[in-house]
């Protein structure tokens, strides 16, 4: 079941298309990747399903229902790329603050801070202000703020910046659990190896349009070019065949690129039938990364903020 | 809890529980009345008490001299002025005065006081006091003109003026009237810099620090707002109320300290306002015109409506200072270019005000108390002189109207400007950017 659907999104500014005719839906407990180039209009798109923008067309469901940003606030976690907290301001009160504004009792509040810093091992810094803590601590605080209220959809933009293996490991884990709970997650960001890793549904975009959707493996199958890595025993002095070409050879490791209308069977059978020994044998897929190179690379995406809305 | 005063509580308690804030509303007008106090505590008891010896040869003062504090005359006989000057180098009078036997009374600057060392200021005045009121009753009695006589002749006659309607019309009115427009006129105008620069600051801090982004996804971008005026302005309500209280406490306290205080300070040069008030009221009971001018001022409308004008102001203005605050980024003298055309209607208004106090029925009084922008300031130097004259109950009525609506229309779009400046970072924002974010439909 879907807990949130985007369907046809736009906003526009006034020298730009932020977000244009944007759709797709998140799944009920799935880890969502959004991904895209700076100024791509991720930040726009999750400030329109945080409620903080309205969208000029289309609609939101959330959870069943249109968006309704009043009352829907409270079951949405956000944590902006930009960390926000009062440096003045004592950790404990700014946490109790900030869940009280979210709609929490003081009690609940109460209840949840000691809970999280405690799982955290936060507890000591209660009475720290926030200008006496690291760049990595006060990410923490700010992962516990957004989560502190158990909200069903919880949109994380960069997460994990500025946070050292352990401290990223923890919050890495925290996610999965909240997952595992029933949250629902939005993942925002360019580092796709975390991407792999962790999400299990992503959206590109770019140009405020949507590029790519779907499960991480499903896209990998797409946009894979046919590649094997072929482990040798010994190299043959000539490798010629009909059905692949070499791409790259290191010591006795071969890459090859399939033709068209061949099979993977077909440059076994070439090894095999020339006495080669293979020794290993597997399909290079390609990464995430290299598949937002190829799929971002060649749009105009760094001057677009200078293009003109047409009319 | 309702979002607005959560926010409010926020924004009132961070700024209460400051140090800044303890040391600027209670220890500044402590410290400030405690160097007028030393001041004045120094002025008067420096001066430590003169001994002027007296060679009256003429008989010029028939023996009698008034003493004071600071001076003590001794007539002394059959004195030469070598033997004075003796006396006096031996340090056994401070100075001396030698007036010869063929001295007239009549004659002007025949009194001549050598001292051994240079008599201060005060003393000397004293001095100069004592000697002339006794010259002047000598001098009277050569020309056979008693006393009560002079005075008869010299009794003031002074016009009242009053008002065809007959309501009493007292210079001594007139003077308090203008005295409580002006500090009425200019308390507001202060309170309009210092808590809409507040405000001002504080969305700049928000902005810059990211956290509105934070909040604006639990709350509305209006209510965020809306928290942030409230309560600064009711750190300014607590501010002003102790501010008083220890205002008026010390004023009353201090003449309890120097009782010796209301002599000393018709001779001085620096008068604390504070000083000004415990005189006013010494004088009080002395000088019925001026109880009487206290009386006519209704003190209970001014009040009344001094608070409604400080709220409606202060609303109008702190919302205009958070859309200027929501529009600067991190360079503060954006803020400075971006608040001109705010502070400029201050500014003017008060210019009217000044106009306003004197002539409170002026064309431009009128406008001035009736524009939103500046009646808060215009209107209270107007009230202070009486309603309904010359202030019409129409004219009050349509200026709290207009104030209000005023108000609303400022918070309106202010907060429109504010919603979409707040989350915009890193572009420098035009007037005419900010005016376009005002009036698109959203």
């Amino acid at each position: 079941m879907a807990l949130l659907e985007l369907e046809h999104l736009k906003k526009y500014y006034a020298t730009q298309k932020a977000v244009d005719d944007i759709s797709f839906s998140i799944a009920q407990g799935s880890i969502f990747g959004l991904l895209g180039p700076n100024g791509a209009g991720k930040t726009t798109l999750l400030r329109m399903i945080t409620g903080i923008f309205f969208p000029d067309e289309g609609n939101i469901i959330f959870d069943g229902k249109k968006f309704d940003a009043l009352n829907d606030i409270i079951k949405i976690g956000y944590m902006p790329e930009e960390r926000g907290l009062y440096k003045k301001m004592k950790i404990g009160d700014q946490a109790l603050y900030l869940a009280q504004l979210k709609g929490l009792s003081k009690n609940e509040a109460m209840e949840k801070i000691k809970f999280w810093f405690k799982r955290l091992e936060m507890e000591s810094w209660w009475n720290k202000k926030v200008e006496d803590l690291s760049k990595g601590m006060s990410q923490k605080l700010q992962f516990v703020i957004t989560v502190l209220h158990e909200p069903k959809l919880i949109i994380l933009d960069e997460p994990f910046s500025g946070l050292d293996p352990l401290n990223a490991n923890l919050i890495k884990d925290e996610i999965y659990g909240l997952a595992q709970r029933g949250a629902t997650i939005i993942f925002s960001t360019h580092r796709m190896e975390q991407v792999e890793e962790i999400c299990d549904h992503i959206v590109l975009v770019n140009l405020g349009r949507k590029v790519l959707d779907g499960t991480v493996q499903q896209i990998k199958q797409d946009f894979k070019e046919n590649k094997f890595s072929i482990q040798l025993s010994g190299i043959p002095a000539t490798i010629t065949s009909k059905a692949f070409d070499v791409i790259d050879m290191k010591a006795t490791k071969l890459t090859v690129k399939i033709k068209d209308g061949f099979k993977s069977n077909d440059v076994l059978k070439y090894f095999i039938e020339d006495g080669v020994n293979v020794e290993a044998f597997s399909e290079i897929l390609p990464s995430l990364n290299d598949i937002f190179i190829n799929l971002v690379e060649d749009t105009n995406a760094k001057t677009r903020s200078f293009q003109k809305v047409e009319p | 809890m309702n979002k607005i005063a959560l926010v409010a509580r926020r924004e009132f308690l961070t700024r209460v529980q400051k140090k800044t804030f303890l040391l600027t509303t209670i220890l500044l007008p402590v410290i400030i009345f405690g160097f007028y106090a030393l001041i004045i505590y120094f002025s008067v008891s420096s001066g430590s008490n003169t001994k002027i010896a007296v060679a009256d040869n003429a008989n010029i003062f028939n023996g009698k001299l008034e003493n004071s504090d600071e001076v003590t005359f001794s007539f002394l006989q059959n004195e030469t002025k070598a033997s004075l000057e003796k006396k006096v180098n031996s340090k056994e009078y401070g100075g001396y005065i030698y007036i010869p036997a063929d001295t007239k009374p009549l004659i002007n600057d025949s009194i001549k006081l050598v001292s051994g060392e240079k008599i201060g200021l005060i003393a000397r005045g004293k001095i100069q006091d004592i000697i002339n009121k006794q010259l002047e009753q000598v001098r009277l009695l050569s020309l056979h003109i008693t006393k009560q006589q002079l005075d008869s002749a010299r009794n003031d006659n002074s016009v009242s003026f009053s008002t065809i309607n007959g309501s009493n019309d007292s210079d001594m009115k007139e003077g308090v009237s203008m005295a409580v427009g002006y500090g009425a006129g200019f308390l507001i105008y202060i309170i309009l810099f210092i808590y809409g620069a507040m405000v001002m600051r504080g969305v700049m801090e928000e902005k810059v620090s990211r956290i509105a982004e934070v909040i604006v996804s639990s709350v509305k971008p209006f209510q965020l707002m809306m928290g942030k005026i409230t309560g600064i302005g009711a750190v300014g309500l607590v501010q002003f109320i102790i501010w008083i209280v220890l205002v008026f406490g010390l004023t009353f306290l201090l003449p309890l300290i120097f009782p010796s205080f209301a002599h000393q300070m018709q001779s001085q040069p620096i008068q604390p306002a504070g000083m000004q008030a415990a005189e006013a009221f010494k004088n009080a009971s002395a000088d019925p015109t001026f109880m009487q001018g206290l009386a006519q001022v209704n003190w209970l409308m001014i009040i009344g409506f001094f608070i409604f004008y400080f709220l409606g102001g202060y609303l109008l203005y702190s919302s205009l200072f958070a859309a200027v605050g929501s529009a600067v980024n991190e360079d503060p003298q954006d803020a400075q270019s971006l608040m001109l055309p705010i502070t400029m209607p201050i500014i003017f208004a008060i210019v009217i005000m000044t106009k306003a106090v004197n002539d409170p029925s002026s064309g431009i009084a009128v406008f001035g108390s009736l524009f939103p922008l500046t009646s808060p300031i215009v209107m209270m130097a107007r009230i202070a002189h009486g309603v309904p004259d010359p202030v019409p109950y129409w004219q009050l009525f349509l200026s709290m109207a207009l104030l209000i609506l005023g108000f609303l229309g400022t918070t309106w779009m202010a907060a429109k400007i504010y919603r979409t400046g707040i989350l915009m970072y890193g572009k420098k924002i035009t007037w005419k950017e900010m005016w376009k974010w005002a009036f698109r439909k959203s």
